[in-house]
């Protein structure tokens, strides 16, 4: 039995980690400098440990993630298959359009020539990820030395994954895009609608798009993808125009002024390896 | 203090380390029906089953400060939510004792769910939108059965590397509490 000593030893000891917790919670939200520095100085001393940590335990994680692989892919070839039928018809429409544009489709073609490649893209390898179940971040292994800074679009080759968030030397932060705090302008591919996309919160696989035009139809099966800066907005959007988000899935109270339109983000953030930093300001690039 | 405080700390710091590492940067890219398993709620919880309250607490704290720094998550929250379930695994081993070979899954089912629920729970009071969704809750449960099956072993693999410096080995208890029955009393 533990004499009475030791129970009020044991309660101290508990009171300082719970009060403990709760002023590194204070402070962090209260954006305090010095829990802030600390964070960093940890972080830039345990991000080398997990790159390399990362790095050696690739091929353990390779094995599973090809069991999880091969298990998920069963279920998605019949999706895949139905649109893929899809796409192969909208594609036909769209090589009609094409050939009917003349000038116009010279121009877009140019522009779409510009691509990834303008951005100024930085390739970077994910090193660790949040644990939780809420997907807000993870960590990549390029930083401020490879022209890395806050704020920048980070995408994969599926559509946009996220910004950057926090960056050190070598390691960088992703904010992604299912985490409550993201926030894109956005809009329908076809129609030009333009919207908010945001996180449902906790589901990696929906999205939600606020439109700004009141009573916007906006299609099932809609893609939607970056609006960059509007043409009168006063402040530059800081991802670039024309980046695929998702396919829209669903849309409640469609046609009212409270509409609200669910989307699929094209790509699955609890499986990306390597993901590309836009290094470039999306406003000087013509 | 004991004579192998400092060699116990020293393993305790390894293994928060080790779990947190191989936590962030393997296991949550592993993903299994879309969720994945947490190990750090497991070396905790096994950690508070064989040191007790106060060092289960203490590691929790530290495992969910290092988590936090390592991912530039919000400070605190993390360290709060693993504390409890390090404390709480360390008063079941001091009130009940529990003995029977279930009991490490079935205190790393609780340490999950605690850790799983408490973390979405703080986020929605700290103001984050959280949306309980159908995929939301299965990713949960599918957590929670994970961390069950796997929490015997990494109960198992945490007592190997604390057994040398475990200030009461626990086959060591078991075997005196089954001695202590053999009285002139009960043999009579």
């Amino acid at each position: 039995m533990y004499d009475p000593k030791t129970i009020r030893r044991r309660r101290a000891v508990l009171a300082l980690l719970v009060v403990s917790s709760v002023v590194l919670l204070t402070a962090s939200f209260g954006g305090g400098g010095g829990v802030s520095s600390v964070q960093r100085g940890v972080f830039e001393l345990v991000s080398p440990i997990q790159d390399v940590a990362s790095r050696s335990l690739k091929p353990f994680r390779d094995l599973f993630g090809w069991f999880g692989d091969t298990w998920r892919s069963k279920g998605e070839n019949d999706a895949l298959r139905k649109d893929r039928d899809a796409l192969r018809q909208q594609n036909v429409k769209l090589q009609a359009q094409l050939r009917n544009a003349g000038t116009a489709a010279r121009l877009l073609q140019l522009d779409q020539a510009a691509g990834l490649s303008a951005m100024g893209p930085v390739t970077a390898r994910v090193t660790s990820v949040t644990p939780t179940l809420l997907f807000q971040s993870f960590v990549i292994n390029k930083g401020s030395a490879n022209g890395i800074k806050v704020g920048q679009a980070v995408v994969t080759s599926g559509g946009l994954v996220g910004r950057i968030s926090v960056v050190t030397s070598g390691h960088a932060t992703v904010k992604l895009l299912t985490d409550s705090a993201f926030g894109v302008q956005a809009r329908v591919a076809r129609t030009g609608t333009p919207g908010i996309v945001i996180s449902s919160g906790g589901s990696p696989e929906d999205l939600i798009m606020r439109t700004t035009k009141l009573k916007a139809p906006v299609a099932d099966g809609a893609t939607i993808t970056t609006r960059g800066t509007a043409p009168a907005a006063k402040f530059p959007s800081l991802f670039p125009p024309d980046i695929a988000i998702g396919i829209v899935t669903r849309v409640d109270d469609a046609g009212t002024d409270s509409q609200t339109v669910h989307l699929k983000p094209f790509v699955d953030v609890r499986s990306v390896d390597q993901v590309q930093v836009l290094t470039r300001d999306p406003a000087s690039i013509p | 203090m004991s004579s192998n405080t400092g060699p116990l700390t020293g393993r305790l710091a390894i293994l928060a380390i080790v779990a947190c590492l191989l936590q962030i940067t393997t296991i949550s890219q592993i993903t299994f029906l879309g969720a994945h398993a947490d190990l750090v709620p497991l070396v905790v919880a096994a950690c508070g089953l064989l040191l007790g309250s106060l060092p289960g607490a203490v590691i929790g704290f530290g495992c969910g400060f290092f988590v936090d720094s390592a991912l530039f998550q919000t400070m605190g929250l993390s360290s709060l939510i693993y504390l409890v379930a390090g404390y709480g695994a360390g008063r079941l081993r001091e009130v009940r004792d529990p003995q029977a070979a279930a009991v490490p899954a079935i205190v790393g089912a609780a340490a999950t769910t605690t850790v799983t629920v408490g973390y979405t729970i703080m986020q929605f009071l700290l103001g984050t939108q959280v949306t309980v969704s159908s995929l939301f809750v299965r990713q949960i449960v599918v957590t929670i059965l994970v961390n069950t099956l796997i929490a015997l072993p990494v109960y198992a693999a945490v007592r190997r590397w604390l057994l040398p410096v475990l200030p009461d080995d626990p086959r060591r208890r078991r075997r005196r509490a089954s001695t202590t029955r053999l009285s002139p009393l009960s043999r009579a």
